[in-house]
């Protein structure tokens, strides 16, 4: 029957307009109600959940940083005891890296990746689904360990020995330890699915010198996230082990080593900070081609500098363990390296100056911030490469210098374009204009208060305030610029109830996008807004880096999928000829209970080692169902 | 906006082998993240015996027949392995069959190694650093084994029921593929565990 | 940019005053070693504001010289394409030159900052939570001695500190005389610094270890020469035996209520090891690691109560009577 029905089966060049998109429509559709909401595999579901979570844990971060900064504003205040403070400061990193920066920068790409390659799904969307739950789950897991006051409070890199057993006997290092766990593999899980979907759904035509810089700068991250990742979960898999069946990796006494952790920890912890960094500034450099009404100048070269950031960023980990006695030549050697990576951070900072300078910028709020965005990161950048010289870092390292440094780049590089990316794609996520007057007004409160914070923390560290310090006696001299960072946390704060007030209004009253409110240049604004289920009735076919650009009035499409059953267009990975229409799958239920499994999995093994006995099964069970073919046309020929 | 169609894609197949289809990629990438941890732990093991005077530390070495035995048969298992792959692509339902339960034999048995070569370590998990990282890189390619193997027997199960379908051949080349990995994995761990204690 | 300038004069209005808060300050150096690193400090920091403000003026100008009617956007005039991409690439490279040079300046500093001196005074530190143990080694058994929490060392001598951990990971730092290094558990490293002038200079623990981090300070006390030697050799001799009864009370109270388990007093049975050296107690500059100055109603109210002065620290509440209570603090204050 299979072949019949192959031939028999009816085809998108069949139909037309409304038939077509109802056809499609009909197939694609995530089911409503529940049932509907917990099986969806839509990318687009599934990224808009994504963001909003990962957004939450923002907040969550956030008013945690409040309280740091009202313990701060004065001299021996008790607004935290010495415990709370110790877990407030390790919850707000581990929130604000994990399952905020990282988690938002991937849910972006969920979202937009395949709208930006032209094709109907992202590819695996059922692991697509499963992610999201895992990075659920583990963000509820460690918050709600929070409540019952078991929050991690060894920092957010849990150094050895203090996250050992000895030092650390309750379980607060356990839930850190495992709360990596959950968000390194949802991190994986899109790591993969991205670079498939770049791979091989790219639209005809999309050779790789026409794909997106935005897409680009996902591909390279996925790739970070694949090489750095593995290596904080052998090391957070060692910590639980050294605590559980006390194996001995980082016990002295028995031949462990503290600095095994050290560097098992920053061989991943310094990519994650490009893992953050690359995707801002492929969002950066898709804002500024719009609104500076020309293609970004230096497209190789920018693609080829997240290239060589990604390398680079390897080389890189020991600079955080400037100060653990290791051999001073070799440490100068990662010197040399840490700043030759101003390089490619350079030559992208160049080319968006370059293309300013020629184009005609229109000053709409995804402007602003991403020109607050250059002015705020080359600060941080530039303190980055201070505190790469080891003499220098021997009197930073540790002090609220770094944590100014760190802050200027995490916000300044990665967060300022994102809330530009807000700006620029909440049009086309929920098909409403976002208010431009207090997007003004969110932007000058963000970017005084932002400097107002953390400028000062600079000099707090050069007069000798070290970082993770609950209190400080009045003598010290600290306090008068503290209440300063304070007050300008507070103005950033306000700036961040803008955003929120401003899309909560927007999303029911806001005015209409349309398809292509920016005039912008890449496929996703050639789909309705919000987009179809199905993203596009037709795949686009490109034959220009900036499609809607070069081709106004018409859009060049290929014909030929079914709107019988669920088919995405494989194309070859150079030239993007079409290969394949390959089946894409249902929605399914199996995800969300895999993903149920897997946690109950990671809970109990942080309390007894028999749960890897018992706890498996339910997983195998699971997947089993994930993969065991439902009957459905799509997997029967 | 209107559209033109510039080609029709209708007439492509609707699934395939090797680089040409999506599932491939996701195992590479599987393969390239698992590698990685690999590497990681090989990374760990070599510190930790850089950093200490005395290594294998408080044991000697791992007993050589188990490992040794393994590895043999890994490499064999490539044989067959292979042929799976030219049956699949041939798309031979009844030469499939019959190699997958091979190929899950082999696992079996390999497993049953597995317990003979963690019982010849001669150390615990639990006696010093070196017994912990023995124990966590073969633990590692053990639950690698396992996964594999638990596909294969699945895989093998679904070429019996009405099914097995031809786009299934192109899952088996992946599974012939993903084995091919952990064999690959294998030989440096064998020299790594068996024979770097013995420097 | 006006926040740019709002937070700019912060800077310059903090800068001074940061100079001048010199308890604990990089910025006002005492030691040929914390001199040097400024230096280079400030070196970057000219060449980073050098190429922050090129930035920031190239993009200000390119937004103000507003092209006037709006184009295609695919209109583009290929000179200039051309002109531009030679541009971006030769700034990279000046990018590639400038941080080369600096790596090279930086890697020269290294060299005269952790420059090593045979002859230097060793002393040895143990990190604790949350306290310094310091240990002055000599060539001669009975010259070492063992103190805490305050470190005493000669002027315009070097000074070489190996460091090592009783437990977790701390961090040495004297901002004012050298950068910080770490105390590792299972290794040990060393710093060396020569103090230019004599003074008290505040130090602190910088690597995260644990509930009371914040309170793990020290004092470092640079002194002549000559004193130097004659703090030295009172601080070798071992407690002299007390006096006047009621600090006679005190030493025996010190063993009875269980203070000598965990404390050594030199010279008597008190040689308990889990908490700091009380042998000169009395003549020490601060308590509980830098926590309170030391003086009659600091040591009363930590006797009473060091959980409330340093909540979490490892020293338990003793629960002595008040008349017990005082002859312990007679008896300390006159550990001198
Ligand atoms: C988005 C995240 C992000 C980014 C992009 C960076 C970028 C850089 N970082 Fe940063 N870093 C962090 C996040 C980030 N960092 C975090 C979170 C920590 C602290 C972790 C912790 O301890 O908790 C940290 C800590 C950290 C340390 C350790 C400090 C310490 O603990 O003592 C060091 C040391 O070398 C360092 C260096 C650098 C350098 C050289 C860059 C470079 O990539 C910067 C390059 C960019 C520029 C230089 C500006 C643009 C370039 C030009 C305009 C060209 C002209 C420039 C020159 C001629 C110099 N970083
Ligand atoms: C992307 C990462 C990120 C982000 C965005 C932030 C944001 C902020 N951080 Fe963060 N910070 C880190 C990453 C980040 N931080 C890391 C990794 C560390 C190191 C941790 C460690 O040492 O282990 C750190 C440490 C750190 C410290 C040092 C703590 C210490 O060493 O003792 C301080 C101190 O001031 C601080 C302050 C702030 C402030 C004021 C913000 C502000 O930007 C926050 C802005 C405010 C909000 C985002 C909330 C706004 C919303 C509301 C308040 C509205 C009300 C709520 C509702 C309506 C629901 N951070
Ligand atoms: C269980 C061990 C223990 C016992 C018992 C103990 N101490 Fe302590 N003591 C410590 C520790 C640990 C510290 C360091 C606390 C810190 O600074 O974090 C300390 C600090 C001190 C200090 C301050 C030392 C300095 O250099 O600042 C004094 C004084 C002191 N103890 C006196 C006493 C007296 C008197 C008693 C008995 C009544 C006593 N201790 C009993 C462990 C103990
Ligand atoms: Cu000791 Cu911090
Ligand atoms: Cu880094």
């Amino acid at each position: 029957m299979t072949l019949v029905a192959q031939h028999s089966e009816l085809h998108d060049d069949a139909l037309d307009g409304l038939q077509l998109s109802t056809r499609l429509d009909r197939i694609w559709r995530t089911p409503s109600g529940l049932i509907g909401a917990l099986t969806s595999v839509d990318h687009k579901v599934v990224g808009r959940r994504y963001i909003l979570t990962a957004f939450v844990f923002l907040l969550l971060g956030g008013i945690l940083a409040i309280l740091m900064r009202l313990q701060l504003a004065g001299a021996e205040k008790h607004v935290l005891s010495a415990d709370l403070y110790n877990q407030v400061f390790t919850m707000h990193g581990s929130t604000m890296m994990f399952l905020f920066a990282v988690p938002v920068m991937e849910a972006f790409a969920v979202y937009l990746v395949p709208l930006m390659v032209g094709t109907r799904n992202i590819a695996f969307p059922r692991l697509n689904a499963f992610s999201y739950w895992i990075f659920l789950f583990g963000g509820c897991f460690l918050w709600i360990s929070f409540l019952f006051n078991v929050g991690p409070d060894v920092g957010w890199f849990a150094y050895v020995p203090l996250s050992n057993l000895q030092f650390t006997p309750s379980k607060r290092a356990d839930v850190w330890a495992q709360m990596i766990t959950f968000t390194e593999v949802a991190a994986l899980a899109v790591a993969v699915e991205i670079i498939v979907t770049v791979f091989k759904q790219r639209a005809p035509g999309m050779t790789l010198d026409r794909i997106p810089i935005f897409v680009w700068s996902m591909l390279v991250t996925a790739f970070l996230v694949m090489f750095a990742m593995p290596s904080v979960m052998i090391a957070s898999m060692s910590l639980i082990l050294d605590r559980l069946v006390n194996t001995h990796f980082f016990d002295a006494a028995a031949g462990g080593n503290a600095l095994l952790w050290q560097h098992l920890f920053w061989f991943f912890g310094h990519p994650e900070v490009y893992i953050i960094f690359l995707p801002a500034t492929g969002m950066a450099s898709a804002i500024l081609a719009t609104f500076a009404r020309r293609p970004v100048i230096g497209y190789p070269v920018i693609v080829l500098s997240l290239i060589a950031t990604g390398f680079l960023s390897f080389g890189l980990w020991v600079h955080h363990m400037f100060v653990t006695g290791l051999p001073q030549l070799g440490a100068a050697l990662f010197t040399a390296n840490s700043m030759l990576i101003a390089v490619p951070s350079g030559l992208q900072i160049f080319c968006w100056l370059a293309t300013l300078w020629d184009g005609r910028p229109i000053y709409r709020t995804p402007l602003l911030f991403v020109l607050g965005f250059v002015v705020v990161f080359v600060i941080g950048g530039l303190s980055g490469v201070m505190v790469a010289s080891v003499p220098i870092d021997t009197q930073v390292h540790d002090t609220y210098f770094v944590v100014a440094h760190f802050h200027y780049v995490l916000i300044g590089g990665a967060v300022f374009p994102l809330i530009g990316a807000v700006y620029y794609w909440f049009p086309k996520i929920s098909g409403r204009m976002l208010s431009e007057r207090l997007g003004r007004w969110n932007f000058w409160l963000a970017f005084i208060g932002f400097n107002v914070a953390f400028f000062p923390m600079h000099i707090l560290g050069l007069m000798g305030m070290p970082r993770r310090v609950y209190t400080y006696t009045p003598d010290m001299g600290w306090d008068r610029l503290n209440l300063l960072s304070s007050c300008g946390a507070a103005l950033f704060a306000v700036s961040f109830v803008l955003l929120i007030a401003n899309v909560v209004v927007s999303v029911r009253r806001g005015a209409p996008a349309g398809r292509n409110p920016w005039d912008a240049s890449t496929l996703e604004w050639a789909t309705t807004s919000p987009p179809p289920s199905y993203n596009f009735d037709r795949i686009p076919a490109v034959d220009h880096r900036e499609p809607l650009w070069s081709d106004t009035e018409s859009l060049r499409v290929v014909a030929g999928l079914s709107v019988e059953r669920r088919e995405v267009l494989l194309t070859s990975l150079a030239e993007a000829d079409p290969q394949i229409r390959e089946a894409s799958p249902e929605p399914s239920i199996w995800p969300l209970l895999t993903a149920l499994a897997t946690t109950v999995f990671f809970i109990c093994t942080i309390f007894t080692p028999w749960a890897v006995l018992w706890g498996t099964p339910p997983m195998a069970v699971a997947l089993i169902g994930w993969f065991w073919p439902t009957g459905s046309r799509e997997d029967e020929e | 906006m209107n559209q033109h169609i510039v080609q029709n894609v209708g007439e492509l197949p609707t699934y395939g082998f090797g680089p040409r289809s999506g599932p491939w990629w996701g195992a590479m990438g599987f393969i390239t993240l698992e590698g990685m941890g690999f590497a990681v732990a090989v990374g760990a093991y070599l510190y930790l015996y850089a950093v200490n005077p005395t290594w294998p530390i408080g044991a000697p070495p791992p007993d050589l027949w188990p490992g040794s035995l393994a590895t043999a048969l890994y490499l064999l298992s490539v044989i067959p392995n292979q042929y799976t792959n030219r049956v699949a692509h041939r798309q031979d339902l009844r030469k499939v069959r019959a190699c997958l339960i091979v190929m899950s034999l082999i696992g079996i048995v390999l497993l049953v190694l597995r317990g003979f070569e963690f019982a010849h370590l001669n150390t615990r998990w639990d006696n010093s650093a070196y017994g912990s990282i023995v124990w966590l890189i073969l633990g590692l390619h053990t639950t690698h084994l396992a996964t594999d193997l638990a596909d294969t027997v699945v895989l093998t199960v679904l070429m019996f029921t009405s099914h097995a379908k031809p786009r299934r051949f192109s899952d088996v080349t992946d599974n012939v593929f993903y084995w091919n990995f952990v064999v690959l994995a294998w030989l440096p761990l064998y020299v790594l565990l068996d024979w770097v204690p013995r420097l | 940019m006006s926040a740019w300038m709002r937070s700019g004069l912060v800077l310059l209005a903090a800068w001074p005053l940061g100079a001048c808060a010199g308890r604990q300050s990089a910025l006002d150096p005492h030691a040929l070693q914390s001199a040097d690193i400024l230096r280079i400090f400030v070196a970057f920091l000219v060449v980073a504001a050098v190429v922050w403000i090129a930035v920031v003026v190239v993009l200000a100008v390119g937004l103000w010289r507003q092209p006037s009617l709006s184009r295609h956007p695919l209109a583009l005039h290929p000179p200039f394409e051309r002109r531009a991409g030679q541009i971006v690439l030769g700034l990279g490279i000046a990018t590639v030159l400038i941080v080369l040079a600096l790596s090279l300046v930086s890697y020269a500093g290294q060299r005269s900052v952790f420059a090593k001196d045979p002859n230097a005074l060793t002393l040895k530190i143990t990190g604790h939570q949350w306290w310094w143990e310091v240990s002055y080694e000599a060539d001669s058994p009975h010259l070492s001695f063992v103190t805490a929490n305050e470190i005493r060392i000669p002027v315009e001598q070097p000074v070489r500190v190996q460091l090592q951990s009783a437990d977790v990971i701390h961090s040495f730092w004297i901002p004012s005389l050298t950068g910080k290094m770490d105390l590792i558990t299972g290794q040990q490293n060393e710093i060396q610094f020569t103090a230019k002038r004599a003074g008290v200079y505040r130090g602190q623990c910088a690597e995260f270890c644990g509930l009371q981090h914040a309170h793990m300070a020290f004092a470092v006390i640079a002194l002549p020469q000559d004193e130097f030697k004659r703090w030295r050799d009172h601080e070798n001799q071992s407690a002299g035996s007390p006096v006047d009864p009621l600090s006679k009370r005190g030493e025996e109270l010190f063993r009875a209520r269980g203070c000598a388990l965990c404390h050594t007093v030199r010279g008597t049975l008190a040689g308990g090891q889990l908490g700091p050296d009380l042998t000169h107690f009395g003549s020490r500059t601060t308590i509980a690691a830098g926590t309170l100055p030391l003086n009659s109603a600091s040591l009363g109210a930590w006797l009473a109560d060091p959980q409330h002065i340093k909540p979490g620290n490892l020293m338990p509440q003793m629960a002595l009577q008040s008349d017990e209570l005082i002859a312990i603090h007679h008896y300390l204050e006159q550990l001198k």
